[in-house]
């Protein structure tokens, strides 16, 4: 057990915290909205100095340093602390990117990393279908040979940011004759090509926009072969490296999380008291604590494991579950704290914190049911990592 | 940066589990049980001279005392495996909470007495319930009025006292008396829990005399209370380690409606359940033994999460591991109930999980003045 970081990124830090103590931009970064100009820009300068698209290939436009999970910390620590955007929470860097690296084309490669990760290209990912959700590999949704061209029809649904997207990453069944598993490609899809259409879907937390959410129709979409990423049929194989990166960017703030739910049991008062002289409200966030604390442990285990090239095993499984449930726990206990005003949303008069742990409460939900839903992954757990039989399929009639 | 077991510690682990493996099968520790019956004291003493012979008993004692010097974590890794196996042994009074306090207030008598624990001639028993939670009108006191020092009272449910040799008794939070097991006017009776692998007693002083006070070891007892704590919540995890292990190997192996009941989906989710709160404490308990020696600021307050939070998941695993065994799981011949009732009993033997949270708030100073 040595928690101290090697005197050598001492330096690192110095210079992270150079960076941005020069370059914090005055105003907020709004990562999330549209194409906005100071957002490419921010990303940009950030790939100039290395804190994103760190480790990608210069010739795929990122800085080509080596991998170094360490540093990767201390850049997270730093722009943390400053409150600064460390690059693009969102579909296209954190899924698609990794992806390409692994399975895409020199020329995909090229043509997608770059734009991708200076944000100029954003990308949504069309999995789910209204058939196929957790059962992912029945999906539906066709592409018929045409030519040198796939011709798309289907649909797609859940598909977080389609109205907002260049581009989406998309599984269709290109072999229909093949096995369920067999028979999926995974392709690259501008999204402006006639006969897709995007349906925003109003979600729970009422948002449109930033959390966005939508059914895509697809009726004859005209997409090149060589918009394939890897080789037909192995869309399914492909697929599962997303969702690992999908699964591993979901690490939770959950110590910060914590401690803002004890900044605002410190500030809401019931009957005068504030709610943290509460013995009852108090041990519950203690309980919380203590579940933060493991999580927060839990991920430097992991990390250590990452840096050392060891296999986590079972531990690194539970890790999605347990972090999405604990989110939606703290919100629930900031919830009941306010009480009757806790249900405020829509920036009411007596609303606190502009509506944020009602907003978190559905958002962790979502990221309950998001990328592999809990049951699934006890599932996981269960099969692949306690070695325990898988379910045994259902005599066909 | 590096998270996790050292090479020497895994090799540790593997060393106790190996040797617990196979010289404390189930079945001793039910012919111990038998042996100890309601009289005598439940630890299985040659089993812990041979602990003691592989560097066990004085795993935390300095070197300078003949003990192996080594930290909170390793001793962790030690009260796990000897969870895990439902041991019979002094580890957490005397291997632990004894030497820790010892070594804090120094001094001859003390070294002498760290010494004997390290050879594993003295088992110590501590007494310190009265500390957290006061039942029974339960306390030992130095006799008012005179200046001779000796003690009256009682203490209840103190730990692995029963068959002790010496005995470390808190007067309270800063007062420690060193006494003599066998000294004139005290009384040990057992106190017979659920769980029949760990020794509890009541001590009873009528004008005992100690061998020392220690005043103002405050520091002393604090810091033998973390100890105790982080390695009363190893051994539970340990504990559930084990009946996570054994819930899973029944699942793979009985069948019920032509399939083994590992392949309901019910059974499947009640095993990745279990094993999703077993690795995360894990984490949390080794940053807890780390915090004791290395960041001594969160050490009082982590200490106390580290077990309110295995004490917790503890009952849940305990309880589900049990389902899972369907009817046998209920039997005293099955076993699973030594690991059941070791959960049980361990939950309030420092503090039950209420009271080390409310500590906890208070330790970090969210609890505001009245
Ligand atoms: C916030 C959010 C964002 C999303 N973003 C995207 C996106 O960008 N792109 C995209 O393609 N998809 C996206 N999804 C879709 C998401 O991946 C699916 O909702 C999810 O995989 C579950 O599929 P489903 O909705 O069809 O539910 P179903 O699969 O129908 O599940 C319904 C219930 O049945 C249970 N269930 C199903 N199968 C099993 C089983 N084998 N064992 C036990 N229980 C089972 C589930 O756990 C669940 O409780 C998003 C979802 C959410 C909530």
């Amino acid at each position: 057990m040595d928690l101290e970081f090697d005197a050598r990124y001492d330096a690192f830090r110095e210079q992270v915290r150079e960076f941005l103590a020069h370059n914090k931009p005055g105003g907020a970064i709004g990562m999330a909205e549209g194409r906005a100009e100071h957002r490419i820009q921010w990303l940009s300068l950030l790939i100039e100095h290395g804190y994103w698209a760190r480790t990608i290939p210069k010739e795929y436009g990122g800085y080509g340093a080596e991998p170094d999970l360490l540093e990767t910390v201390i850049m997270d620590e730093e722009f943390n602390k400053a409150g600064v955007p460390r690059g693009m929470m969102a579909q296209g860097p954190s899924m698609l990117v990794p992806t390409l690296l692994t399975h895409g084309s020199e020329e995909q490669r090229e043509r997608w990393i770059a734009p991708t990760m200076r944000g100029e290209v954003m990308w949504c990912q069309g999995y789910s279908e209204p058939g196929s959700g957790s059962d992912l590999a029945s999906l539906q949704t066709a592409a018929r040979e045409d030519g040198d061209d796939f011709l798309i029809n289907g649909q797609k649904i859940w598909t977080s940011g389609a109205d907002q997207s260049d581009m989406c990453f998309i599984l269709v069944r290109t072999e229909p004759d093949a096995k369920k598993h067999e028979g999926i490609s995974y392709i690259l899809l501008p999204m402006d090509t006639p006969g897709i259409e995007v349906q925003p879907l109003r979600t729970m937390s009422g948002d449109i926009g930033d959390n966005s959410f939508n059914q895509v129709l697809f009726s004859d979409v005209r997409v090149p072969k060589a918009n394939v990423v890897g080789a037909r049929g192995e869309g399914w194989k492909i697929a599962n490296t997303t969702l690992k990166h999908e699964r591993s960017s979901l690490n939770a703030n959950a110590e910060g999380t914590w401690m803002r739910l004890a900044r605002l049991m410190k500030k809401e008062t019931i009957n005068g008291v504030p709610a943290i002289a509460s013995p009852v409200y108090r041990d519950r966030l203690m309980r919380l604590q203590a579940r933060a604390l493991s999580m927060k442990h839990h991920g430097m285990r992991m990390l250590t494991c990452n840096l050392k090239g060891e296999s986590s095993g079972v531990a690194g499984l539970i890790v999605k579950l347990q972090n999405c449930q604990l989110s939606f726990d703290m919100s629930a206990l900031a919830i009941d704290v306010m009480g009757e005003l806790g249900a405020l949303y829509d920036h009411t008069k007596y609303e606190r914190e502009r509506g944020y742990w009602q907003a978190h409460s559905m958002f962790s939900l979502g990221l309950i049911i998001g990328g592999g839903t809990a049951q699934i992954q006890k599932n996981i757990i269960a099969e692949r990592g306690l070695g325990l039989p898988r379910e045994p399929k259902p005599a066909k009639a | 940066m590096d998270f996790g077991l050292s090479e020497d510690q895994l090799l540790l682990e593997q060393t106790v589990r190996g040797f617990l493996a196979d010289q404390v099968a189930i079945e001793r520790v039910r012919d111990q049980r038998q042996k100890a019956g309601s009289k005598s004291c439940p630890n299985d003493r040659a089993i812990w001279s041979q602990l003691a012979e592989l560097g066990i008993a004085g795993i935390v004692v300095p070197e300078e005392q003949g003990g192996s010097g080594l930290g909170l974590l390793d001793a962790v890794i030690v009260s796990q495996a000897l969870g895990h196996a439902v041991t019979p042994t002094p580890f957490l009074a005397t291997a632990v909470m004894a030497p820790t306090a010892l070594e804090a207030v120094g001094g001859k008598l003390a070294e002498d007495w760290l010494a004997g624990i390290a050879s594993g001639e003295l088992v110590v028993g501590v007494a310190v319930t009265e500390l957290f939670s006061v039942r029974e009108d339960a306390g030992v006191r130095l006799r008012p009025g005179r200046q001779d020092g000796k003690l009256d009272g009682k203490a209840i449910m103190a730990l692995d006292a029963f068959g002790a040799d010496r005995l470390l008794v808190a007067l309270d939070a800063t007062t420690l008396a060193l006494v003599d097991a066998s000294a004139p006017g005290l009384e040990k009776t057992r106190l017979l829990t659920v769980d029949a692998t760990r020794c509890t007693a009541e001590l009873s002083f009528d004008g005992v005399d100690p061998l020392a006070v220690f005043e103002g070891a405050g520091a002393a007892i604090a810091r033998m209370l973390e100890a105790g704590r982080i390695a009363l919540a190893a051994d539970t995890l340990g504990a559930c380690e084990s009946m996570v292990e054994q819930a899973v190997a029944y699942a793979k192996d009985r069948k019920q409606f032509d399939r083994v009941i590992g392949s309901f989906q019910a059974v499947k989710h009640m095993c990745a359940e279990m094993i999703a709160e077993v690795e995360p404490a894990r984490s949390l308990l080794w940053y807890a033994a780390h915090a004791f020696d290395g960041v001594p600021d969160e050490s009082p307050w982590m200490s106390c999460h580290a077990l309110a939070h295995i004490a917790e998941i503890g009952r849940e695993i305990a309880s589900v591991s049990t389902q899972v065994h369907g009817g046998i799981g209920w039997t005293d011949e099955q076993n699973l109930h030594f690991w059941f009732k070791r959960i049980a009993n361990a939950r309030h033997l420092l503090g039950g999980p209420e009271l080390l949270r409310a500590r906890a708030a208070d330790l970090q100073g969210l609890v505001p003045a009245a």
